[in-house]
This record gives C-alpha cells, sequence and structure tokens, in this order.
C-alpha cells in the first residue's frame, strides 16, 4: 500500500551514548525530533516521506538501555533490548514466558533481531490511510478514511473507537500488561513510572498518538514484578499469515489458580482498539471461579460487551470472544 | 504566517483541513488586551455620561420599584445557553493547548443542547417577545454617531437614553448571532463524522474541500468566541453593568437604574394587571 517515493527526507542524525544525552536533545528539539529505536517502525515513516524530522535521536549506541537485569522486586529489561534478546532471555523464559512467548510471535526472526521491546510497545498504527499519508485524523486531518461504508477496515477497532479506527499492532504490550509491568519514563521534569496499560492512550485522549509519550520523553526501560512470575501464562495471537504478520488480534493472559480455582488473573487483548486492552471486568468475573469451559464462555461473552464493528471486521467480535475463551479456560477446555 | 492548516487529499488537491491553532492564543489576547483597554480607559479617561433631559419629565411613582426586564424562560435560555458554551470552549481548545481528556462526546453533547435551545431561542423571540428590541434601530445609529463626535469634542446633542438594550448589547447580540449560528450549523453538519445518537455517519457527505471549509469556518467562529465570552463576562462583571447582570439572574432591575440608563418612551414596561405585586411587577421578557 505503501508508496516508497524517493530517498529518506534530509535530517540531522545525533547518536547520543548516554540516556542523559538522549533525553536533552529529545528536549532541545521538542516535536521536531524523532526517536529512533531499532528502525523497524521508523524507517518505513522516513523512506516513505510521511514523517520528515528535522532530527533523528538514534538510540542504538546507548548501552544502558540495552538487556535484561535483575533488580529489586522482579527484572528491568532495557527499551533497547532486542526482542530475540528478549525471547532468548533465561529469566524471562522462566519466570515470565508469556512475554517470551508474545514476543517470538513479533514478524519475523531478522525484524525481532533488529527491532527492541521499546519500539514494539511504541509503534505506530498500521492503518494504511494514515501510513499512506492520507491527511486522516490520526495525521491531524479530519477524516477517517477506514471508517466509512466503502473503507477497507478489516482489520480494524471494534472497541473504543472515537473517530478513528486504528489499533495498536504490538504483541508484546498486552503480555506487559499481564504481567502488571511498569514502563520507566524519562520526561523533562524527571523519571517517572506508569503502569503498563496506562502508558497506552486512545483517539478520545490524543488521536495523534498510541502513547503518552510527549515530545522530550524517553521511554527506557520496563519493569517486570514477580508478583506474576511462574504464573499460567497464555498467549494466542491470530493473524494473516502465519509466517509474519501484524495481529488481527491477540490475548494475553497470567493467572494463578489455586484449590482448582482462579486466584488471580490478569488478561489484555490487543488489535480491537487503538490501546491494548485490559479486560477488567472480565478479570473481576472469572475470579474465583474455575477455569473451565463454562467460565471461558462467560468472560468471553463479556469481552466482547460493546463491540461495534465496521463495515468489514465484525468477525473480530466471535474472534475476540473465543479468544478470551481459550486464555481463561485453555484451549483442549474451551474446545 | 499560515492562518489555516493545509493537507494534499487522496486526489492530490490541496484542502484546508482546519484554523492553525496558534488562533486560539491570539483570540484569548485580543480579548484580554479589549478588556485591559477598556478598564484602564473607564478608569482614568471616560467623562462622565451624559444623556439628553426628558422633553416631559417622567413620574417615578408610575415607575414600579422592580422593572421587568427578563422572563424566567428567557433567562433559563440564557444559562442554559451559557453552560454549554463554556463547555464547547473548554472541551474543543482544552485539548488543543495541552490538556487531554475525552472530549468529543461532551463537545458534541454540549453542541446538541447549544443548538436545541438557540432554535427555542428564534422561535420565542419571534413570537413571544419584543423581536425588534435586539436590533439597532434609527435612534441607536444617530446616538451612536454623536457620542462618537462627542467623545471627539464636537458641540452635538448628548444621546438619548436606551431602549431595552444599549447599542452595544444589540452589536454584542449580532457578533453572537454570526459565530454562534456559524458554529451551530457547521457543527451540526459535522456531527455526521462522529458516531452520535443523531445521524448515521457519513464523512462523504461533502467534498474535502467543502468538509475543510466547514472546518475552518467552524474554527474561526470558534475562536471568535473566545474573545466575544472573554468581553461579555467582562461587561458582565463590572459594577456599573452589574444590575443587568443582576436582572439576567433575577428578572428585574431596580427603578432607579431603570430611570438612569433606559428612556421610558423607547422602553415601555408593560405591566399587565393580573401580574402586580406589592413590589412592583413579575419580568416580562
Amino acid at each position: 500500500m505503501a508508496v516508497i517515493r524517493d530517498v529518506m527526507p534530509a535530517f540531522e542524525l545525533y547518536q547520543p551514548s548516554s540516556v542523559a544525552d538522549a533525553q536533552k536533545l529529545l528536549e532541545q528539539h521538542g516535536p521536531d525530533a524523532w526517536v529512533l529505536a531499532g528502525g523497524m517502525d521508523s524507517f518505513d515513516w522516513l523512506k516513505d516521506r510521511i514523517k520528515k524530522p528535522k532530527a533523528v535521536v538514534d538510540l542504538s549506541g546507548i548501552e544502558e538501555l540495552k538487556g535484561v537485569r535483575g533488580v529489586d522486586d522482579g527484572i528491568e529489561i532495557g527499551a533497547m533490548t532486542t526482542l530475540t534478546e528478549v525471547v532468548n532471555n533465561p529469566i524471562i523464559k522462566q519466570k515470565y514466558d508469556l512475554l517470551a512467548q508474545a514476543a517470538e510471535l513479533v514478524a519475523s526472526p531478522q525484524i525481532r533481531n533488529q527491532g527492541t521491546l521499546g519500539g514494539n510497545v511504541s509503534q505506530d498504527a498500521r492503518c494504511w490511510y494514515y501510513r499512506a499519508g492520507w491527511p486522516c485524523y490520526r495525521a491531524g486531518g479530519n477524516i477517517c478514511y477506514a471508517d466509512t461504508p466503502q473503507g477497507r477496515n478489516r482489520e480494524h477497532a471494534i472497541l473504543h473507537a472515537d473517530r478513528c479506527v486504528a489499533v495498536n499492532p504490538s504483541d508484546s504490550a498486552p503480555a506487559l500488561i499481564a504481567l502488571d509491568a511498569k514502563f520507566v519514563i524519562r520526561t523533562p521534569k524527571g523519571e517517572r513510572m506508569v503502569d503498563a496499560e496506562d502508558y497506552f492512550i486512545g483517539p478520545d485522549i490524543d488521536i495523534t498518538r498510541l502513547h503518552i509519550l510527549q515530545p522530550g520523553d524517553l521511554l527506557t526501560a520496563i519493569r517486570i514484578p514477580s508478583a506474576w512470575a511462574g504464573a499460567k501464562f497464555y498467549f494466542e495471537k491470530i493473524r494473516d499469515r502465519n509466517v509474519w504478520d501484524f495481529p488481527l488480534l491477540n490475548v494475553a493472559s497470567a493467572m494463578v489458580v489455586s484449590g482448582g480455582t482462579i486466584e488471580r488473573v490478569r488478561i489484555a487483548v490487543n488489535g480491537a482498539a487503538a490501546r491494548p486492552l485490559r479486560l477488567k471486568a472480565v478479570e473481576d468475573a472469572v475470579r474465583g471461579k474455575r477455569p473451565n469451559a463454562a467460565t471461558g464462555e462467560m468472560a468471553g461473552k463479556l469481552a466482547v460487551q460493546g463491540a461495534v464493528p465496521l463495515q468489514f471486521n465484525a468477525y473480530k467480535i466471535p474472534l475476540m470472544r473465543n479468544l478470551v475463551k481459550r486464555a481463561i479456560a485453555g484451549v483442549e477446555e474451551a474446545s | 504566517m499560515n492562518l489555516l492548516q493545509w493537507a494534499i487529499d487522496p486526489w492530490g488537491k490541496i484542502v484546508p483541513i482546519h484554523i492553525a491553532w496558534f488562533l486560539i492564543w491570539v483570540a484569548a489576547i485580543a480579548g484580554l488586551l479589549f478588556v485591559i483597554v477598556h478598564a484602564i480607559y473607564v478608569r482614568y479617561f471616560a467623562k462622565p455620561r451624559q444623556f439628553r433631559p426628558d422633553p416631559v419629565p417622567i413620574d417615578p411613582a408610575k415607575i414600579p420599584a422592580y422593572v421587568p426586564r427578563h422572563s424566567l424562560v428567557a433567562r433559563a435560555f440564557h444559562w442554559i445557553m451559557a453552560a454549554s458554551m463554556f463547555t464547547l470552549l473548554f472541551t474543543a481548545f482544552l485539548p488543543k493547548v495541552g490538556i487531554q481528556f475525552d472530549w468529543v462526546t461532551y463537545h458534541w453533547l454540549a453542541g446538541a443542547v447549544l443548538t436545541v435551545s438557540v432554535v427555542f431561542h428564534i422561535f420565542h423571540a419571534s413570537f413571544f417577545l419584543d423581536f425588534w428590541s435586539i436590533w439597532p434601530d434609527k435612534i441607536d445609529l444617530r446616538d451612536a454617531q454623536r457620542r462618537i463626535l462627542r467623545f471627539m469634542g464636537k458641540p452635538v446633542p448628548p444621546p438619548e437614553r436606551f431602549a431595552k438594550y444599549p447599542l452595544e448589547n444589540k452589536l454584542y447580540h449580532g457578533a453572537i448571532i454570526v459565530a454562534g449560528l456559524s458554529v451551530i450549523v457547521t457543527g451540526v453538519f459535522m456531527m455526521s463524522r462522529v458516531r452520535t445518537i443523531f445521524f448515521p455517519r457519513n464523512p462523504y457527505l461533502f467534498s474535502d474541500m467543502s468538509w475543510g471549509m466547514m472546518y475552518v469556518l467552524h474554527g474561526l467562529a470558534g475562536v471568535g468566541l473566545i474573545a466575544l465570552i472573554m468581553v461579555h463576562v467582562y461587561f458582565g462583571i463590572r459594577p456599573e453593568k452589574r444590575p443587568i447582570t443582576k436582572s439576567m439572574i433575577f428578572g428585574w432591575m431596580s427603578r432607579d437604574f431603570y430611570l438612569e440608563e433606559h428612556d421610558p418612551n423607547r422602553w415601555v414596561i408593560k405591566i399587565p394587571a393580573s401580574s402586580q405585586t406589592s413590589t412592583g411587577a413579575k419580568a416580562e421578557d
């Protein structure tokens, strides 16, 4: 869909070697700056000449943004840690396998070798009208080309649409929400930490962004607390091409079962709205119940309440219902 | 400096998409400057107002102590319109200056309230109130000329006292009609671009150029309303205007203020016998 027009537009390239320097550069250039992580999303924008930043701040030389480290209560993953490193990290595989499963289903091995966890959660929407440079709401205009009777909206939102119907395409985001991760953000006013689910925003709050980062802000790390280490995890991603593709929908859940009933659970889906959705109502409804087909059925129905399909994406409603059902009951039990 | 934001539509045409958002600050600063300049002028430079003496002296005893000015219905309309207008301005412009919240639903709901209340007002004012009392008449224009000439030191007779509404009120009302109807008419069409309970969505109702012009008009009228409402609130709280503001709350103004500012021949108080009270009269419109 995207039209490769020419070489990338000219910009000043900055390659800081510390977070402090990167943050200073971002603050200095404000809205004119572009944060370059793995480049998997950025180079599409730049080579299509849709986004024309004056300054690109390349984070690849900042060692402190890379790697997985143990912290007091869990682990901290640098925002520039590649998805392959996340997939192969023994601690993540052992204790937080949900994230490893999700990261392993991102795109292709080559892309996972280059793409980063910070980039995966901060990537932009894939709506082709938006990516083609049309003046839609998300691009600052006054129309959504996808939300029309003729619009191609098979991949778009069924929940929480507000003028724009694009969805968040991240696979790791719902896993991080299910693991109750915290995102560490360096801002001009200092460092702050937000819950994973609060990192993402919908068009009702800001139609031009998928996350809360403002010009000058930098996502530096993601912390996963030990509260959900070793829980029963479930991740499933539905896509058109199983070799590599963005999700039509995905679901991630972390569950602690005690005495045959669900003691604690966190569940999130992505691809249904402009932000990954934590299904709080489902969590409340299934707590204390047995993780069986009946509970999964009830959870699935509850999850899709309020869904409004577009012309070509009604299939997402039963799909989401079944994914949530499977996440609660497990594949065998649900079927 | 570009007053509008432009984009290239899918057919390659350059179309406007909305106003440049810095105009919000231009309107706010313009409103603030007007307030400051007017306050300084009134405090330090303005001469006491003079009106032409009445050819036939008015007997104050014939005027009720509480002169009815706005009926309950008219007051209710004013405050409903004010509430919806403030909601519209805050929900429209706070997100543009960095305060992010879920504004769209509140915005179109307030717009619907404003639309209904203005349609009601047009009907009510046309058939149940003195429709022409808010429109400038020949005496207003003549007196405006006299006031300007007197301000410039020319020897002309003083103006007459006002009818029900001073010329400034009438001009302000005119400006609000233009800006208000612009945002309402464009806003009603724009509702077809968002999900509301009123219309099925149809973003292709007009061409991109027509939509763009509509967004521009909506935006220009909207920022115009920022300045207009700042000025309105300022006059509402000025000491010499408080009796008028009070009348918009309680429905009446005092006999003294009425005789001081208004010409009983130009604004005749109609008091139905059945409406007489011990304090004077009920509100009329």
